[in-house]
């Protein structure tokens, strides 16, 4: 039941453009919310999704543009601002306090009073009402921490009903869930959908924005692609709004993929079955010598999470690894190292680098990890070191004593390569390494992985822009849903196939 | 290349430097030296010899708050080393005996190691905050100290034992050269080898090292280990000065004054970035204000006044509030994006969760 | 606790009446442990005292003794749910009470001076908690300074101590509200009301709510539209007046103001806050548990007096108990963990 385009809208934005130093996150994006309908927000990382539901709730202030809800513009100066708008806000990670009751989490700052204090009577009969009307049947004196994350979701969403929210914002409610809670939170969805409730709902899983959505709205690099009904919208067409293609000039780059790889001798790493259980079912993965493993699949569909077991940045609570033949035991990030194995994460910021330490320092840190701190690596091969990568990688501004967090996305992303690169790897594992930086610096990232698996590197290669992993990579494993879903080879597929194999394999429309 | 001002030790040294001239010109016996017997004397020989045992806790706790964590129990450890040196000498044949002393001290830093063993198996292996995880010995280490002793203020008369805080060396007290000598060393090993850039690394960003190879829990658990050798000397120190062993007031405090000492040497509390010469340069800036207060006629109970308003007025002037106002004052620039610089690129996960 | 929930009727099927005990009263686990210590203390000392521990002259004392630790108890656990810690509040104790038996020495009357120690521990309360609230100054480094603070105060007002004839004052502890052999004093009074107000305030009042939301989740507080930083501040202000409540009572029980009083109390205090079950990450915690820690710590250092042992024993038992529940506690929280 599609919302009706004659119903006036809750929410409008209009030209929203927001800038942070040295990146414009939102480029003059429209937004139109209407009562009653569930309408998906779409967009691969650093697609501006979070920065317009940011906007939108009055976490972040926009640059330009307009917001105006229920017909009348409004600016909010934070999310509480927002809430008593009617805006609510559900995220992945429940904003909710685990050490209270779910009575409590349901009504706290609302509970009914009586003689000067609050009457628990009546908050815990109140809100046992509000959690029956969506069909909640849990102890309301029990304590929120003791549910599952899902109940967890659906106590939020609970809540907002308590503040009489008009618009429902579901920022990944599902990543957590497994499929019976998933189909219970699109039960109650499709309740408040009825009640004329509008709901933004993000989602990383297609199926999901497909069985619920009425209304798609597509960003890319912060801007707008498009919004569409759903129904005029197919999977393909989406996936391929998403990711995009990109700019002509790396296009031009060296394809590394047709290159033949000797597949007969034990490959560098294999791993079988490695998984873990709510991260990811058992996945097969080998790479060979001097080859390049492209990892296809969107965000969240388990591409991160196989790195990151393999490297033993996580524990696997299944399958093996071996390592040129021999079976191996990762269960930290050191004996991946031992191993000769280096990873380097999506999560740059957070992971990657070491903010307040030196160019210099961050790229000798991996290699004076592996020698221990006894023996420092002699200060003279250090400059050696960080000289040859400064400019081999064209780090900019080619100060060592730069200090890293200073440096923009790119250059960060070269020093920790460079970090990397530094320890003499058999196998480099590059988590989104061209995310977020500019066409030069990738271009420099692509040339540098090309150039050194043919001198023997075998690489993991992880990249939402797929040109680039059908470009660098001679297999492509796919994977979807937390799952790997199959193995390409690189020289049989084409751009469009491969979208089409993300989006429909084993869904029986389509490859 | 920045300029000199803007050296982090800058204000530190002008700190320090203020509060020598403003001595030497209220009290000009301040800077003078007298030279008696061979032997340096003067005001200012005083502070460089009573400041060595908060200088070898303030070493130690510089390590540990590299590593974003806190040391509140060497006050403790030193009361339980100055304890067992003064035990194991009281209960000598011969307490003037050279060895014994030796024996003495050398059990007594064991001891106290074994309690930095302690305080970095909480935190490093089972994960305990800091604060909470030397709390622990910060309570039960008096009592240890005092369960030693008996209870009684063990006092000795032992000449080698006391020449460790009063003694000279040459011509200046040998405390002072414990100093240097722990300066040095610490400093050696901790920018001689990779030791320092390691602490940093697992101070600054924990998660990046760990997945860049290091080996965080040793790193954690050795700074902890260091922290309670060095109380130990400090315990030492502190018992020799007053020929006794007392458990109630042996290091009362000077975890307080050796995380202020950190602070004021321009170390942050939130770990990563250290400075050994600023821990000494806030070790001597405590002991000089100190001095300053005795000489200004203000009873020594009261000083703690003052450092109260030299906290308060050194964690406001680095507080992210007045930071940022001082840079907006400098260039104006959206408040907001001050706080949330690229966040584009953050996972939505990291944005939500803090 | 209220009568029986409505609107659990709506499960066809209910789960055993442990599992719900449990799945709502899981964070009462660490109370009742400290109850039991408290019981297997009685029982042990008795035994081992062969029947001259339990007698209502002791119960009696216990609660007299340690009236001032009670109070200071109170103001901690505020904090401590927060998810902060005050290490100011012994300083606070000993600059209230020397200032009100200065005051008193002087001549102000005592409907003044009492006022005056209140509104001393209060204000430095004050400074903490805006210091720890609008300059992010890690709670720990603020009660620092306050700390510093009221102890070199405390000198300031007074290097000696002060002996306080005010009768008002002295008839708080020695007045003996009798019932056969059991009594009660009003300083004991003054801690079983502070006992009372603050479970009230906690568990009735949205600002107590508030309290234990920040403590939850100081962010998720925020976002649910709760007014988080004035909680935060008077949090502290709390403990600060209660800093200046027990320099009151600890004032009237020694019968005099002493500059160098309560020097390590605010460990005691921090320790019977968390033996009584109040986890140091904030969020859980009863102040009634609180007043159990109190106990198990004054029984514990009457069954060493009595045993003739060292009071250094006193140290290092309440050390390991500290541990113990620190432990405990890592391992709950580390199970929650898990579970997300």
């Amino acid at each position: 039941m599609p919302a009706d385009n004659e119903v006036p809208p809750i929410v409008e934005m209009r030209g929203i453009t927001i800038r942070f130093p040295g990146v414009l996150a939102l480029d003059d994006v429209d937004f139109t919310l209407r009562p009653g309908e569930v309408h998906s927000l779409m967009g691969e990382n650093g697609a501006g999704k979070s920065t317009l539901i940011k906007a939108l709730t009055g976490v972040y202030a926009i640059d330009s543009g307009t917001i105006r809800v229920a017909g009348e513009q409004r600016t909010f100066h934070s999310a509480s601002d927002a809430q008593e708008a009617g805006i609510s806000t559900v995220y992945q990670e429940v904003n909710l306090c685990g050490n209270l009751t779910v009575a409590e989490n349901v009504m706290l700052g609302h509970e009914p009073r009586k003689g000067g204090g609050i009457d628990w009577r009546a908050t815990q009969r109140e809100a046992a009402r509000h959690m029956e009307s969506l069909g909640l049947a849990i102890d309301p004196r029990s304590m929120l921490a003791s549910h599952s994350i899902a109940i967890q979701q659906l106590v939020a969403i609970i809540r907002a009903m308590v503040l009489e929210a008009k618009v429902l914002i579901l920022d990944e409610p599902t990543s957590s869930l497994d499929r019976g809670e998933v189909e219970q939170l699109f039960d109650v969805i499709r309740d408040l959908r009825s009640q004329g409730v509008a709901i933004l709902f993000v989602s990383h899983f297609l199926d999901q924005v497909y069985e619920i959505s009425d209304r798609i709205t597509v960003l890319r690099n912060g801007a707008l692609v498009g919004e569409h009904p759903v129904e005029e919208l197919p999977r393909d067409a989406l996936v391929t709004k998403m990711i995009g293609r990109e700019l002509e000039d790396l296009a031009t780059l060296e394809k590394s993929s047709h290159r033949a790889i000797d597949r007969t001798g034990a490959p560098v790493v294999r791993a079988e079955g490695l998984g873990r259980r709510g991260v990811l079912e058992p996945a097969d993965l080998d790479v060979y010598e001097g080859e390049v493993v492209g990892i296809a699949g969107l965000l969240g569909s388990g591409r991160t999470e196989l790195v990151r077991l393999l490297y033993g940045a996580d524990r696997p609570d299944a399958g093996r690894l071996e390592v040129r033949g021999a079976p191996a035991k990762v269960h930290s990030p050191r004996h991946a190292i031992d191993h000769r194995i280096a990873f380097s994460s999506e999560n740059r910021r957070e992971e990657g680098v070491v903010a307040d330490l030196t160019v210099a320092e961050n790229i000798v840190l991996g290699m004076q990890a592996r020698q221990g701190w006894m023996r420092k690596v002699p200060r003279k091969d250090q400059d050696a070191v960080v000289a040859e990568y400064i400019e081999a990688l064209g780090v900019r501004p080619a100060n060592p004593h730069a200090l890293v967090g200073n440096l923009s996305g790119g250059n960060q992303q070269k020093v920790l390569l460079a970090r990397w690169l530094a320890t003499a790897p058999e196998l480099l594992i590059l988590d989104e390494p061209t995310r977020g930086i500019d066409v030069g610096a990738k271009a420099d990232i692509q040339k540098k992985v090309s150039e050194l698996s043919s001198q023997g590197l075998s690489v993991i290669f992880i990249s939402s822009e797929l040109e680039e992993v059908l470009r660098l990579a001679q297999r492509v494993a796919v994977m979807r849903d937390r799952r790997k879903i199959g193995e390409l080879d690189s020289t049989q597929v084409d751009l469009d196939g491969l979208i089409d194999y993300i989006a429909n394999a084993g869904e029986g429309s389509a490859a | 290349m920045r300029s000199i001002w803007r050296h982090r030790l800058f204000w530190p040294v002008v700190a320090l430097l203020t509060l020598i001239a403003v001595n030497s010109i209220a009290r000009p016996n301040f800077i003078k030296l007298r030279v008696r017997d061979g032997e340096l004397f003067g005001a200012i020989i005083t502070i460089l010899r009573d400041s060595a045992p908060l200088m070898l806790v303030a070493l130690g706790m510089t390590i540990v708050i590299a590593t974003r964590g806190i040391d509140l129990s060497v006050g403790a450890i030193m009361a339980v080393s100055g304890a067992v040196a003064l035990t194991i000498i009281d209960g000598s044949d011969d307490p003037g005996n050279l060895a014994t002393v030796l024996i003495a001290v050398v059990v007594a830093i064991l001891v106290s190691m074994v309690l930095g063993v302690w305080n970095g198996f909480l935190v490093a292996v089972l994960g305990i905050q800091p604060i909470i995880a030397t709390l622990v010995l910060m309570l039960a280490g008096r009592g240890v100290a005092l369960l030693i002793t008996g209870g009684f203020i063990t006092t000795v008369n032992s000449e080698p034992f006391s020449y460790i805080a009063t003694g000279y060396l040459f011509v200046l007290p040998f405390a002072f050269f414990i100093s240097v000598a722990a300066i040095t060393v610490i400093g050696l090993v901790e920018r001689r080898t990779a030791l320092g850039v390691l602490t940093e690394a697992v101070g600054i960003n924990p998660e990046a090292s760990r997945l860049a190879g290091v080996r965080s829990r040793g790193i954690i658990w050795g700074a902890y280990i260091v922290s309670g050798t060095l109380a130990g000397l400090a315990g030492i120190l502190y018992a020799s000065n007053i020929r006794a062993a007392d458990a109630n007031a042996a290091g009362v405090f000077i975890e307080l004054y050796a995380i202020l000492a950190v602070v004021l040497g321009g170390t942050s509390l939130n770990g990563g970035k250290f400075s050994i010469a600023g821990t000494v340069i806030g070790v001597l800036i405590i002991q000089t204000l100190d001095s300053t207060i005795l000489f200004l006629g203000v009873p020594s109970a009261q000083s703690p006044v003052f450092f109260a308003v030299v906290v308060v007025v050194v964690v406001v002037v680095q507080s992210p509030r007045i930071r940022n106002a001082l840079s907006r004052m400098s260039r104006s620039r959206k408040p907001q994006a001050a706080v949330v610089e690229d966040v584009v690129e953050d996972k939505q996960k990291a944005e939500v969760a803090r | 606790m209220t009568a029986m929930a409505t609107g659990t009727g709506t499960r066809a099927a209910g789960p055993s009446f442990l599992q719900t005990f449990v799945s709502r009263h899981g964070s009462m686990m660490p109370t009742f442990a400290a109850v039991a210590i408290l019981l297997v203390l009685f029982v042990g000392a008795e035994i081992f005292l062969r029947g001259d521990f339990i007698t209502p002259r002791n119960i009696s004392a216990l609660l007299l003794d340690n009236a001032y630790l009670l109070v200071l108890a109170v103001g901690m656990t505020f904090v401590i749910l927060t998810g902060g810690i005050d290490l100011s509040v012994g300083s606070v104790m000993a600059f209230s009470g020397i200032l009100g038996a200065r005051l008193l020495a002087e001549g102000t009357p005592a409907f003044v001076a009492v006022p005056a120690m209140l509104l001393g521990g209060a204000a430095i309360g004050l400074m903490i908690g805006i210091l720890v609230q609008y300059f992010n100054v890690q709670p720990f480094i603020a009660s620092l300074a306050g700390l510093f603070l009221g102890r070199g105060l405390a000198y300031v007002v007074s290097l000696s101590s002060i002996k306080v004839e005010e009768p008002g004052i002295l008839w708080l502890q020695s007045t003996r509200i009798r019932l056969g052999d059991w009594y009660i004093t009003p300083t004991g009074l003054i801690a079983l009301g502070a006992v009372a107000i603050a479970a009230f305030v906690l568990h009735l009042t949205r600002f107590g709510r508030t309290i234990y939301a920040i403590g939850g989740s100081e962010q998720s507080a925020r976002l649910m539209g709760l007014r988080t930083a004035r909680a935060k501040v008077m949090a502290y202000v709390i403990s600060g007046l209660c800093g200046g409540l027990a320099g009151l009572v600890l004032t009237a029980y020694s019968g005099a103001g002493y500059p160098r009083n309560g020097i390590g109390t605010e460990l005691d205090a921090i320790a019977a806050v968390v033996i009584g079950g109040t986890i140091l990450t904030g969020g859980r915690g009863y102040v009634i548990g609180s007043m159990i820690g109190v106990f198990v710590y004054g029984t514990i250092k009457t069954i060493i007096s009595f045993m003739g042992a060292e009071q250094s024993w006193m140290q290092i038992i309440v050390g390991a108990l500290l541990l113990l529940f620190i432990v405990v506690q890592r391992a709950i929280v580390a199970r929650s963990e898990g579970r997300r």
